[in-house]
């Protein structure tokens, strides 16, 4: 597993209110723990520096919760047991401590929020939010996550072309992000990522401003994960680079 | 109240006094923290809102805020013009952010144009407009002020549900402000903001509509992501519609957070069809659930055509018996059970599982054998004594059947003549099923071991030692064998027979394993239905039943069907272990499901073999033997094939 990742202002906001949270962990010798990864994301909204206080916080709430239930549990203890908190669950409550952090440290920031932990090349991916998740082939790339925006719904319903949803007034309306408080829902995900893919965490920094054939194009042509990273902020960027701008790229290798 | 117009915005962020959002750049008209100041107006301001006894166009005395949101400022004030009576007014503040003057210009105009037409409505259920103006960045409304309670807050005060009759008898009233606004001449007035908190219970009980949505025009481009949505808009209204059945969109949309008394706000937008009253709130009448699902239909054309129309719906349920819930129907529902194709008696109880293949079914018996019939007449063609009972379930490949008997032996049969080709003998009861990968054979034992027997040779390729008795039937990957023991493990074990990972489980695992790309799935007599990481074995979820998992899980789809000993056949959504249904039966269901066209197929212990609508869970059929039923069935062809330890070997059509 390789990974790399870049995250930019933009050319056209004042601060970067995104949040990133890369670790990586691998071991070798006798009966081994499968490479460890943990990628989050996360993009703040509310006014006064509140949006990147709260992604920043989100994220690390994140990477306590899911380092202490997993990682930390599986050096302390060689076999699994049902006395462990499922990897769903530990996902989920993860995300629903950040919400319930930001809202009481944050009041009125919110952050949207993915993140996927890697047990060798199987993903576990939790989502709030409109960032979103791809998997990468050089085929293309496949949306593994739903956006929690109120446009999204609407084209789900066919109120609206995705063409339409792009330019929609009300584009950034999400109806869930970490920070509202309450028991979040949260959307999990298991892909398992084939040799040779990669996958990708993106902020709308990224995604609203480059289309898919033109990332995939730099994914698979770029040198290493963080070339290909650094090349799809640089894009954004050229496009206009209006949001903040965030990608994690985590790819598997191919089979020899 | 917005009446359509060509300068009209397009529908706008929320910005009501309900609507929590976020925005990533501060609007405008929040101030940082708490800070006095004086306004353009020259008036005395906290926080940007106006201080009590402030003194608006030297008549109106503020005496306090009624209520805020990003976009208005609501203050009950005293008119000074009445200095005899303390004649109260309700002042709607709005702020002009806009930067640009002509724009500018603009917003004042629509916001005068408007409140113009509100000035001349008359209908009680409407407050009366006294005056409005605008002065520097405000503009006001001055609106009769009402004594009373929205249906928010009333809402929030009642404990358990509003009875229907009394949210039936609001609908109907906010139906006939509905009517009147929509007649309105020389064009219809579309309310546009219909929810809970617009909505007045005054000191009669009677409905006000207390807030048009006037307060859109000063809603000029927002930027920047935001959390919640209005939550009780119709979609089209997102495309910059506004239209009369949009408002009746939001009268329903109403009805159903007030008697579900779930928020429409904290929920996906546009989902009260996959939120139906009764989940929350059983007491509400199917005829008003009919009546909210048409007013909220997406398709415009669907809805109600008029506010009269949906009335008369309401008037008519008021006067109707009505009913609770009735049992749904599905199509293709079959009441009677199927008649037999055929059966066949054996001598003794069945708890294995049939498997059809080339035509034959093949069946383990406690009559000691092994029975060979045919799948299509039941006739009779071969069976295979062994020394001992035969619970193990057979299995086909390369010619040989495989199974395995309480003597102890591993057989293998000639598919096709039934005679012995060899048999492999292990050191305990073989009540586990096998499986053929790699050239092959891998079944358990009670003597704790799982076999990797050459298919060919019958010689013991390795053995593997488990904790305990080993019951499950073994899964075969890409490179392991998964399986679990009466001990509570499930293990991993590579094709070399050495281990790769265990779970443990709080009790036995005698439930067989389902692998997908990613995950293992399988049941314990923990009482939970476990996905694990196929190459870790790290549990991803867990579902809890309320008894022993003996049944195996099967896969349809994205949805996971297995049987608990609660008497329950359950399905679950299979990558995040979600229940979608339930379906209880009268007896323990060890039996493990088949799916085939869209039904699921399972016994239980009830002596019933169930079929029910895989995506609803409902009762297709069910068809009663005279015994429990253990064993598994088994779909070919149309045909279900299942055993029963009344003996016999049934084959139904589907």
């Amino acid at each position: 597993m390789r990974a790399g990742w870049s995250t930019d202002v933009g050319r056209q906001r004042q601060h970067n209110e995104d949040a990133l949270l890369v670790v990586e962990a691998n071991q070798d010798g006798d009966s081994p723990l499968p490479p460890f990864g943990l990628f989050i994301l996360a993009d703040g909204m509310g006014g006064h520096r509140s949006g990147e206080v709260a992604s920043a916080l989100a994220t690390r709430m994140v990477a306590r919760h899911i380092l202490q239930q997993v990682y930390l549990a599986a050096l302390y203890q060689r076999d699994h047991d049902a006395e462990q908190l499922p990897l769903k669950e530990v996902l989920v409550e993860a995300v629903n401590l950040a919400n319930a952090a930001v809202a009481t440290a944050v009041p009125g920031g919110g952050t949207t929020l993915i993140c996927a932990l890697m047990l060798g090349a199987q993903a576990y991916i939790a989502n709030v939010g409109d960032s979103r998740a791809y998997l990468v082939s050089p085929e293309g790339l496949e949306q593994i996550t739903r956006d929690h925006s109120l446009v999204d719904r609407l084209v789900e319903l066919g109120q609206l072309t995705e063409a339409q949803a792009v330019n929609h007034p009300q584009k950034n309306v999400l109806y869930r992000a970490v920070g509202q408080g309450g028991v979040l829902e949260v959307d999990t995900f298991i892909h398992a990522i084939p040799p040779g893919h990669s996958l990708l965490l993106c902020s709308d920094g990224l995604w609203g401003m480059v289309d898919r054939e033109e990332m995939t194009r730099i994914i698979t042509t770029a040198r290493s994960p963080q070339a290909a990273c650094d090349a799809l902020v640089a894009a954004a960027n050229q496009a206009g680079g209006k949001d903040n701008i965030s990608a994690i790229l985590v790819e598997v290798p191919g089979e020899l | 109240m917005p009446v359509p117009q060509e300068d009209d915005l397009p529908a706008q962020a929320p910005g009501d006094l309900s609507t929590r959002h976020i925005s990533k750049e501060a609007p405008p008209q929040v101030s940082l923290g708490t800070r006095r100041q004086v306004g353009g107006d020259g008036l005395p301001r906290v926080d940007g809102r106006l201080m009590e006894g402030a003194l608006l166009q030297g008549r109106y005395r503020i005496l306090g805020v009624l209520g805020a949101g990003g976009m208005s400022t609501v203050y009950k004030a005293q008119d000074l013009h009445f200095p005899k009576v303390q004649r109260l007014c309700a002042i709607k503040e709005m702020t002009n952010t806009a930067t640009d003057p002509q724009v500018r210009a603009m917003v004042v105009r629509n916001f005068e144009r408007e409140a113009g037409i509100l000035a001349t409505l008359n209908h009680p259920a409407i407050p009366q407009v006294y005056d409005y103006f605008s002065e520097g960045d405000y503009s006001y409304l001055v609106l009769e002020f009402i004594q009373g309670r929205d249906l928010e807050v009333l809402l929030g005060e009642t404990e358990g549900f509003l009875p229907e009759a009394q949210v039936v008898n609001w609908a109907i009233q906010i139906c006939d402000v509905l009517i009147y606004l929509h007649n309105h001449k020389p064009n219809p007035i579309i309310f546009r903001d219909l929810k809970p908190s617009n909505i007045m219970l005054d000191r009669q009980g009677r409905v006000r509509l207390v807030d048009f949505g006037i307060a859109k025009v000063f809603q000029s481009g927002q930027k920047g992501t935001m959390i919640g949505t209005e939550g009780y808009s119709p979609p089209e209204q997102y495309r910059g519609i506004a239209e009369p059945r949009g408002d009746l969109y939001a009268l329903a949309a109403t009805v159903h957070h007030l008697l579900s008394k779930q928020d429409p706000r904290l929920e996906p937008p546009f989902s009260f069809h996959e939120r139906p009253i009764h989940k929350t709130n059983p007491l509400v009448s199917n005829e008003l659930q009919d009546i909210i699902n048409r007013a909220l239909e997406y398709d415009i054309n669907r809805r109600f055509g008029s506010a009269e129309e949906m009335k008369r719906a309401l008037m008519a349920l008021r006067s109707a018996r009505l009913t609770v819930r009735p049992a749904p129907t599905v199509e293709g529902i079959r009441p009677d059970a199927p008649m037999p194709l055929w059966q066949f008696a054996c001598e003794d109880e069945i708890r294995s599982s049939p498997l059809v293949y080339e035509g034959k079914l093949y069946i383990g018996v406690y009559d000691n054998n092994l029975y060979a019939l045919d799948a299509e007449t039941g006739k009779f063609l071969w069976k295979y004594p062994t020394e001992g009972g035969v619970a193990s379930s057979p299995w086909v490949a390369e010619g040989k059947v495989f199974f395995g008997s309480e003597d102890r032996l591993l057989y293998a049969i000639n598919a096709e003549t039934g005679r012995l080709v060899w048999t492999c003998p292990t050191r305990g009861r073989v009540y586990s099923s096998p499986r053929v990968q790699f050239g092959h054979v891998f079944i358990g034992s009670d003597d704790h071991h799982l076999y990797a027997v050459n298919i060919a040779s019958g010689r013991v390729a390795w053995r593997f030692e488990a904790e305990a008795e080993i019951r499950s039937t073994p899964a075969i990957g890409p490179d392991a064998i998964y399986f679990g023991d009466e001990g509570g493990s499930v293990y991993a074990v590579g094709v070399s027979g050495k281990l790769m990972w265990r779970f443990r489980a709080r009790r036995a695992v005698t439930s067989s394993p389902l692998l997908t790309k990613e995950l293992v799935y399988v049941g314990s007599q923990d009482w939970c239905v476990y996905a694990l990481d196929l190459r870790s074995g790290w549990a991803v979820w867990r579902y809890r039943t309320a008894g022993p998992v003996i049944s195996s899980p099967v896969i349809e789809g994205t949805t996971l069907y297995i049987g608990s000993a609660d008497g329950e056949v359950y399905a679950l959504d299979a990558s995040n272990g979600y229940l979608v249904w339930r379906y209880k039966t009268g007896g323990q269901v060890t039996s493990s499901p088949a799916v085939y066209e869209g039904a699921v197929y399972v016994g239980s212990v009830d002596g019933f073999l169930y079929s029910l609508d895989a995506p609803t869970g409902q009762l297709r059929w069910r068809f009663q033997t005279n015994g429990p039923v253990i064993s598994s069935p088994c779909v070919e062809n149309a045909t279900v094939y299942i055993g029963s330890v009344d003996r016999h070997v049934y084959a139904l059509p589907v």
